[in-house]
C-alpha cells in the first residue's frame, strides 16, 4: 500500500481490482494513520457512497496498543472503483472488529482488503463482510491474517458471505493465513450464493410481492452488521443508504 | 369455493397429478389422505404456485377466479393460505416484521389501507395467544431455532393473522406431540371453522382428524382421488391401511 509504482493485477492485493481506473488517480494519498493507545476504545465509520464513475481508494493504517480496541463499520457502495483497505497491527490483548457491507451494480468494482497482523499474544480480531452484487459488478474481499511467532493465544476470525443477484456478477473472497505461532485459533468461512428460491416462494405464499420479498431477504442478509454502531443517527444513515442502494439496483426488472 | 377439475401437473417435468378433481364449498373441511408418493404435497404446491410445479392440464376455480391466472402472492391476497410441511427459516427477519409486511402487501393488493403498528401488534398478540405462543417468540427470526412443533404453531399464528378464506395445510400434524397436536387442532378450528371459510387438510394419519373433524375424506393415490367418503373413511384407512383401499 506504500508502493509508488502503478499497481498491476500481478500484485496479489490488486488481482481482482480495476487497475485501469486506479491509473486516473495514481498516486493515491498516503493512508490515514490511526493510533489506538493502550486500553483505548476507538470506533470509525466509513460510508463510501461516491458518485457514479468516481474512483475511490481509501487506506487506513491502524496500530492498536495493548488491550485497546478498534471497531470499524464500512458500507462500500459508491463509485466505479471503491476500494477500502485496512492494515492493522495488534498489540498484546488488543481487539480489531470490522463489519463491512458491499453492495454493487452496473460495472462497479468494490473491494475490502485487510491485512491484520497479530504481533503480540492474546489479541483477537473479528471480520464480518457481506456482499450483494448485481449486473456486472465485482465485489472482493481479500483478508490476510499474519500471526507473529510469539503471538500465542491469538484468536482471529473472518466470516465472508456474498450474494449474487445476477449470474454475470462476480464475488471474490480470499482468506490468507500466515501463522508462525502454534497456539492460535484462526477461523475463516466464505460462501457465495443466490437468493434462496424456497424462501422467495415462502414469502410469496404469504402475500409478499416479488420485489418486496427480494428486498426483505436482502435486508436480512446484511441485517445486524450495523447494529452495534454507537451513534444511532449514523447507524440510521448507513441503513438508509444500504436500502436506497438496494432499491437502485432496480432488481424488480432484472429478476422478475 | 375451490373447484379442481381434471388437474394434471408435473414436478421437474415428471407427471405427478394425473387428472385430479375435487370440489370444496364454503363451510367445509376436507381431508386428503394417501400413501407416500401419492402426490399430496404436489397438490398443495401446485395450488400454491411453487416454481417447478407446472400445470399441464385441467383447471382450478378459486372463488370465481381462474387460480392459475394469479401469481403466488396474488393467490395469497385472494385468500389462499398454504401451510408448509417444512416451514422455511428466514434469518434476519423477525416474525412480526415478516407478517406485518405480508399482511400489508395483501391489503394493498386488495385496495385496503395498511394496518397501523399498534393494530397489528394487537392482532398478532391475539392470534399468538390462540396457539400458546408469546410475543417474545414472534420477535425472533422467522422459524429460526424453532422446534418442529413450534414451527407448525407459528404457521397457524401466521394463518390467524392473515385470515384466509381457504387454508391448504400440508401435514401440519407432522412433528407434533400430543399436546401440540391438541393446540394446533383447536387453533385450526377457531381460525377456520366458519361458514365463509374452508380447509383442505393433507395428512398421513387419522390422529389430527380427532381434533379437526372433517366433513369429507378423500384418498389420493397415483395422482388421482381414488375414493371419497365421510369421516368414517379415515377410520377405515387407519384400520385397514392404504393398500386395501387403493387396490
Amino acid at each position: 500500500m506504500t508502493a509508488v509504482a502503478l499497481p498491476t493485477r500481478r500484485s496479489e492485493e490488486w488481482r481482482y481490482s480495476d487497475v485501469e481506473s486506479v491509473a486516473s488517480i495514481w498516486p493515491v494519498a498516503a493512508p490515514d494513520v490511526i493510533v489506538v493507545g493502550a486500553g483505548e476504545d476507538v470506533a470509525r465509520t466509513l460510508l463510501q457512497d461516491a458518485a457514479d464513475g468516481a474512483v475511490i481508494v481509501r487506506d487506513f493504517a491502524v496500530t492498536i496498543g495493548a488491550g485497546g480496541t478498534f471497531r470499524a463499520h464500512l458500507l462500500n457502495i459508491g463509485g466505479q472503483l471503491g476500494r477500502v483497505t485496512f492494515d492493522v497491527t495488534l498489540g498484546r490483548g488488543a481487539h480489531f472488529d470490522l463489519n463491512a457491507a458491499i453492495i454493487g451494480g452496473g460495472t462497479q468494482t468494490l473491494e475490502v482488503v485487510t491485512v491484520v497482523t497479530h504481533a503480540e499474544p492474546e489479541a483477537t480480531s473479528q471480520q464480518t463482510v457481506r456482499s450483494i452484487l448485481a449486473d456486472h459488478a465485482t465485489g472482493s474481499y481479500l483478508g490476510r491474517i499474519a500471526v507473529a511467532r510469539d503471538a500465542q493465544k491469538t484468536d482471529a476470525a473472518q466470516s465472508v458471505k456474498a450474494m449474487l443477484l445476477d449470474r454475470t456478477a462476480t464475488a471474490n473472497a480470499k482468506p490468507e493465513l500466515e501463522i508462525f505461532a502454534d497456539d492460535v485459533k484462526c477461523a475463516h468461512g466464505a460462501t457465495v450464493g443466490e437468493l434462496d428460491s424456497q424462501a422467495l416462494f415462502y414469502c410469496a405464499s404469504r402475500g409478499l410481492d416479488p420485489k418486496s420479498a427480494r428486498t426483505l431477504l436482502l435486508q436480512a442478509f446484511i441485517a445486524g452488521l450495523f447494529d452495534d454502531m454507537a451513534d444511532e443517527a449514523e447507524r440510521e444513515r448507513f441503513e438508509a443508504a444500504a436500502l436506497a442502494k438496494l432499491a437502485a439496483l432496480n432488481m424488480a426488472e432484472k429478476l422478475a | 369455493m375451490l373447484h379442481i377439475t381434471d388437474l394434471q401437473s408435473t414436478v421437474a417435468d415428471k407427471p405427478i397429478l394425473k387428472g385430479l378433481s375435487l370440489s370444496i364449498n364454503a363451510g367445509e373441511i376436507h381431508a386428503i389422505m394417501g400413501p407416500n408418493g401419492a402426490g399430496k404435497s404436489t397438490l398443495a404446491y401446485t395450488l400454491g404456485g411453487r416454481p417447478n410445479y407446472d400445470v399441464t392440464g385441467g383447471s382450478v376455480d378459486f372463488d370465481g377466479q381462474d387460480l392459475f391466472d394469479l401469481a403466488p402472492h396474488e393467490r395469497a391476497a385472494a385468500g389462499l393460505f398454504l401451510g408448509f410441511q417444512y416451514p422455511v427459516e428466514i434469518p434476519g427477519v423477525s416474525n412480526l416484521q415478516f407478517l406485518r409486511e405480508a399482511l400489508n402487501s395483501q391489503r394493498k393488493s386488495r385496495g385496503e389501507e395498511p394496518l397501523s403498528g399498534g393494530a397489528f401488534i394487537k392482532l398478532a398478540k391475539e392470534k399468538a395467544g390462540l396457539l400458546g405462543m408469546d410475543m417474545e417468540m414472534l420477535k425472533r427470526p422467522v422459524n429460526v431455532g424453532f422446534s418442529g412443533g413450534e414451527k407448525k404453531r407459528a404457521e397457524m399464528v401466521q394463518m390467524g393473522i392473515l385470515d384466509p378464506k381457504l387454508a391448504i395445510l400440508d401435514e401440519t400434524d407432522s412433528g407434533l406431540d400430543i399436546d401440540a397436536l391438541r393446540i394446533v387442532g383447536a387453533g385450526i378450528n377457531t381460525i377456520m371453522r366458519a361458514p365463509d371459510k374452508a380447509v383442505l387438510l393433507i395428512t398421513h394419519y387419522q390422529r389430527l382428524l380427532d381434533y379437526v373433524k372433517p366433513d369429507f375424506v378423500h384418498v389420493l393415490a397415483g395422482g388421482r382421488i381414488v375414493k371419497s367418503g365421510g369421516p368414517e373413511l379415515a377410520l377405515e384407512l387407519e384400520r385397514e391401511g392404504y393398500a386395501e383401499i387403493v387396490a
